[in-house]
């Protein structure tokens, strides 16, 4: 768990975002290719929650560690709920709904690595 | 009250409300998880008023989205009107007497730091109550 890992996460949720942005500027409702990117970054979330699990038990640092788990199951709920709640609204704001999901996972990696280097409570 | 017709357009969770209930359930997160986190470290004397606020605005923020999602109206109203109430209060509070607030509520500095998101979403949730009974 460090800054690129943090920022990498934040910057593909920001990219995906950008994607669906553009998308429900075009009026699209949530489709498969939206779907597929929200996907992609789902599995780099449970990577990061598998591997941020890991790196907090091995850890010598004084991290809160209930709120950082927390953070991190929460980043992997985050899109599918977005998607099952977007994918029944047949117009572009069912896309909407992943923006506004994408933007918080990236405000959420940014936290994150304050909790991790103990800089925010 | 409740229309659980899926394609009515006057219903507060369809259309551009499918995505304002999305950003509400953001802050119904945020504000109720905060206030779990304060509550589960200790309360100190100093911090009763944070904390108890948190915790007050975590049920407004989930009440709202409930009731955006479900087209309870009134409830949507109400609870939307006090979240406005309130962020202009503490914004006012935090930022005349910032010793009321040793710690952070989403809704002080009118909600600096959640990019004053706290601050603009009662304006459009009540824009959007408006809007979507006249069409």
């Amino acid at each position: 768990m460090n800054d690129p890992v943090a920022y990498g996460i934040a910057i593909l949720a920001l990219l995906v975002a950008a994607f669906a942005a553009w998308r429900m500027a075009r009026d699209l409702p949530l489709d498969n290719p939206l779907f597929y990117a929200v996907c992609v970054l789902e599995i780099a979330l449970v990577g990061l929650l598998v591997g941020g699990s890991v790196a907090l038990a091995s850890t010598s640092r004084d991290v809160d560690g209930v709120l950082f788990v927390s953070y991190l199951v929460t980043m992997v709920v985050i899109p599918p709920a977005a998607v099952l709640w977007g994918i029944a609204e047949k117009s572009r704001w069912g896309t909407g709904v992943v923006v506004v999901a994408m933007l918080t996972i990236a405000a959420l990696s940014v936290r994150l690595l304050g909790i991790w280097k103990g800089s925010y409570v | 009250m409740s229309d659980i017709n899926p394609s009515s357009t006057s219903d507060t969770s369809h259309g551009f409300g499918r995505a304002l209930v999305a950003v509400y359930a953001v802050f119904a997160l945020a504000a109720s998880a905060r206030s779990i986190v304060q509550l589960v470290t200790e309360v100190e004397s100093d911090t009763v008023v944070p904390y108890t606020l948190s915790a007050f605005a975590g049920v407004v923020y989930v009440l709202a989205t409930y009731a955006l999602a479900r087209n309870h109206r009134r409830l949507a109203s109400v609870t939307i009107g006090i979240e406005l109430v309130g962020v202009l209060t503490v914004g006012v509070l935090s930022l005349v007497d910032g010793d009321l607030f040793p710690d952070q509520t989403v809704w002080s500095d009118f909600g600096m730091g959640y990019l004053f998101i706290p601050l603009v979403l009662p304006f459009v949730g009540l824009w959007w109550l408006r809007r979507s009974s006249v069409v």
